[in-house]
């Protein structure tokens, strides 16, 4: 049977992405250039059983999905620039209370208000470093409509897995995009549901991890009584100050996306064998570079493509080999100058490294890639 | 005689006198920082102690 | 007789840490029997707190408790009975977590009429931080911040509650331990929005700053001040200068914002 197919706005595959995934609650509130993702799922989530609710703030819809979460519902919300701002110290709090979520960032330029109908990629930083204290993040960074939807799917699989916020952050291009869009069956994509406890509620704790990284979440309604805090805690959810569990607790809640880099990290690559010059660029921008990878090559440029779909945990093995087999790498991203510093760091001087950006609220053309290759060559 | 016996949870008692000031028959004291059952005699079981005290610190049992 | 308190409270978390005097403990012990008068089943039961002293309360609760960030507790606690309409919610709080950090949460939270309690303890003062003044102080108090008297007017929560839609607003005071599950266990038993204030004390941070000279002092004007409202509909306002109303203030009937989502689904489904 041929498979279902759409033109879809990248948006609205989000939203389908996140049916797909078995999300039954959203919590949000109106920013665009990410508003279709509500509007879709205001429409869809009643239709599963679910259910939608537009807060009356940013930092509201972040603590509403938390709590939705905690009673097993796989729980999403979605805003852009200055809504992840706000959300920022409950991205902390999910965090350090381990509560799996997802939050979709449509990036729109900045600081503060910006340009909100323009596309940006200057939220990648902040999707690692927004919120306050030591914590890990995971962020992915979907190319193409069809990806949005996979992606999405993948950051609830991520969710769940490592009990923790996931992000996924598209720019406006990518968002508003329309695109022809095949939807997998059931069952194609792998769907994962976070893990049982594996004690009764007598023994349970919340935060033992003596079976693993990630403990076991329950829910609230099924048995099980615990607590939840935004305080560093011991295994059993309660707060301490004890320096042993606190350093623990802190360094497993980084240690669990750190050792499972391998598991978390995705990326695709083009050309990049032979490759002399390695364009590093994502979202929007890497479908752009991938067009200056084709034209470069017909002048018989050697150059590549490097297109990370996790951006966080960063993608540092596989760069710092590239950094180590090229001469140069063209990071091309809608900033002034953000995941280049990764770069810069992760390629330790092995190779050159510049940075192509674009705050004007145009995204960045094949050209301007092309002519940066042509300069550092 | 009173069919009453209170028990002091010392453990829990941060000696706010909450209890003592507001026993209608006087049956409490304070004693340093903890309170003292002086006259469990005169207990009418009113339970304003046990309702008032914010430590759960104090009980009135049937004797 | 001695009430069985300790079924409800988590094993080894007494003492608590509130300071010796403060209400909160009181309210716990009302909020307990309250629950138990209802018989909730504290697997199926959610408390929900924000940031401060009183936000403290849940943790020694043997339930489905969430101590969440500052302010934030009836947002997250909308989640918690959006995503599972069959879990009873508590929230619980203080005056500045709920009615400053917490006042565009709280008023939506009315609004919406969704199904929960909320007993906000209403001491006047930010406690844990040492004292600074709060929506809720009494204009020309001191607090750390008010040095030369509160110059900010005050909050009155209740009326708050009414104004933004709550369907069950009820106010008491530590002082009246036996009224506060008396309105508790109303306010669960109500279907919706319902607001349990309870005038609280602080001897540490703000009874010594105002001139009370102990906790009992505190407790004294508390229970010299509450006038129950159908008293008060017969006195005059000079009579009632400087006292406040307690008991049922308000109370009406109104669609319950997660049975009026169960009708979304209904229609989406296309029932």
């Amino acid at each position: 049977m041929a498979k279902k197919v759409a033109l879809l706005q990248g948006n609205q595959a989000c939203a389908a992405g996140a049916i797909y995934a078995g999300a039954k609650f959203f919590a949000g509130y109106p920013i665009t250039p990410s508003t279709e993702v509500a509007e879709e799922l205001s429409n869809e989530l009643p239709k599963v059983g679910g259910s939608f609710i537009q807060m009356e703030d940013e930092i509201a819809a972040m603590a509403a999905v938390i709590g939705g979460s905690l009673t097993g519902a796989k729980s999403i919300t979605a805003t852009s620039g200055p809504g992840v701002s706000l959300k920022q110290e409950l991205i902390g709090y999910a965090c350090i209370a381990e509560v799996p979520c997802v939050i979709i960032n449509v990036m729109r330029g900045g600081p503060s208000t910006g340009m909100p109908t323009g596309p940006g990629q200057s939220d990648v930083m902040q999707a690692m470093w927004g919120t306050h204290g030591d914590h890990a993040a995971i962020a992915l960074v979907p190319s193409t409509v069809q990806e949005i939807f996979t992606e999405t799917v993948r950051a609830f699989n991520l969710a769940e897995k490592y009990r923790m916020p996931v992000q996924v952050l598209f720019d406006e291009i990518v968002g508003h995009m329309r695109e022809r869009i095949e939807f997998p069956e059931p069952g194609e994509l792998e769907v994962i549901d976070r893990a049982a406890p594996t004690v009764g509620p007598a023994e349970y704790k919340p935060y033992d991890a003596t079976k693993g990284q990630v403990p076991p979440l329950a829910a609230f309604g099924s048995g099980y009584k615990f607590h939840v805090t935004g305080l560093n805690k011991a295994a059993d959810g309660f707060p301490t100050t004890k320096a042993e569990y606190v350093d623990a607790e802190e360094r497993r809640q980084i240690n669990k996306v750190k050792d499972n880099a391998d598991d978390i990290v995705k990326f695709e690559e083009y050309l990049t064998e032979d490759a002399e010059v390695v364009i590093w660029a994502y979202g929007s921008t890497a479908r752009s570079a991938r067009y200056a990878v084709n034209e470069l090559r017909k002048e018989g440029v050697k150059v590549g493509l490097f297109r990370p779909l996790t951006i966080w945990p960063f993608p540092e093995k596989r760069t710092f080999e590239l950094a180590k087999q090229c001469k140069a790498i063209v990071v091309a991203e809608m900033n002034l100058g953000q995941m280049v510093l990764e770069v810069e760091r992760v390629a330790k001087g092995n190779c050159v490294v510049v940075h192509e950006g674009r705050v004007d609220g145009e995204p960045i053309n094949p050209g301007q890639i092309a002519a940066k290759v042509k300069e550092v060559l | 005689m009173s069919s009453a016996r209170l028990e002091v949870i010392e453990r829990n008692c941060k000696g706010c006198s909450i209890c003592v000031e507001f026993c209608p028959k006087n049956v409490l004291e304070m004693d340093m920082f903890l309170v003292k059952v002086a006259r469990p005699e005169d207990c009418i079981k009113c339970m304003q102690c046990e309702l008032l005290c914010p430590d759960f610190a104090i009980k009135v049992h049937d004797a | 007789m001695s009430y069985d308190y300790e079924k409800s409270i988590r094993p080894g978390k007494l003492p608590h840490i509130w300071c010796p005097g403060c209400g909160h403990g009181i309210v716990m012990k009302g909020l307990i029997r309250a629950m138990d008068t209802c018989g909730l089943d504290r697997t199926n039961t959610a408390i929900v707190s924000g940031i401060g002293c009183a936000s403290r309360l849940p943790g020694y609760l043997d339930a489905c408790t969430l101590h969440t960030a500052h302010g934030r507790a009836a947002a997250f606690a909308t989640g918690v009975k959006m995503a599972k309409p069959s879990m009873n919610v508590i929230v619980c709080g203080g005056d500045g977590d709920g009615t400053a950090i917490g006042g565009n949460h709280f008023i939506h939270a009315c609004r919406r009429n969704i199904d929960m309690t909320y007993v906000v303890m209403n001491n006047f003062i930010y406690g844990m931080t040492g004292g600074q003044f709060s929506p809720c102080t009494p204009t020309g108090a001191k607090a750390s911040t008010t040095p030369y008297g509160n110059p900010d007017p005050v909050f009155d929560i209740s009326k708050l509650a009414i104004g933004a839609g709550a369907t069950f607003v009820a106010r008491t005071t530590a002082a009246h331990p036996r009224e506060i599950d008396k309105l508790i266990t109303m306010g669960i038993k109500h279907k919706g929005m319902a607001i349990i204030e309870v005038l609280d004390d602080c001897p540490t941070t703000y009874g010594r700053r105002n001139k009370f000279r102990s906790v009992v002092d505190m407790m004294k004007h508390l229970k010299a001040n509450a006038v129950p409202a159908v008293a008060a509909a017969k006195m005059t306002a000079e009579q009632l200068q400087g006292k406040f109303l307690t008991g049922v203030l308000f109370q009406e009937e109104r669609p319950e914002y997660t049975a009026q989502y169960a009708e979304v689904i209904k229609r989406a489904q296309g029932a």
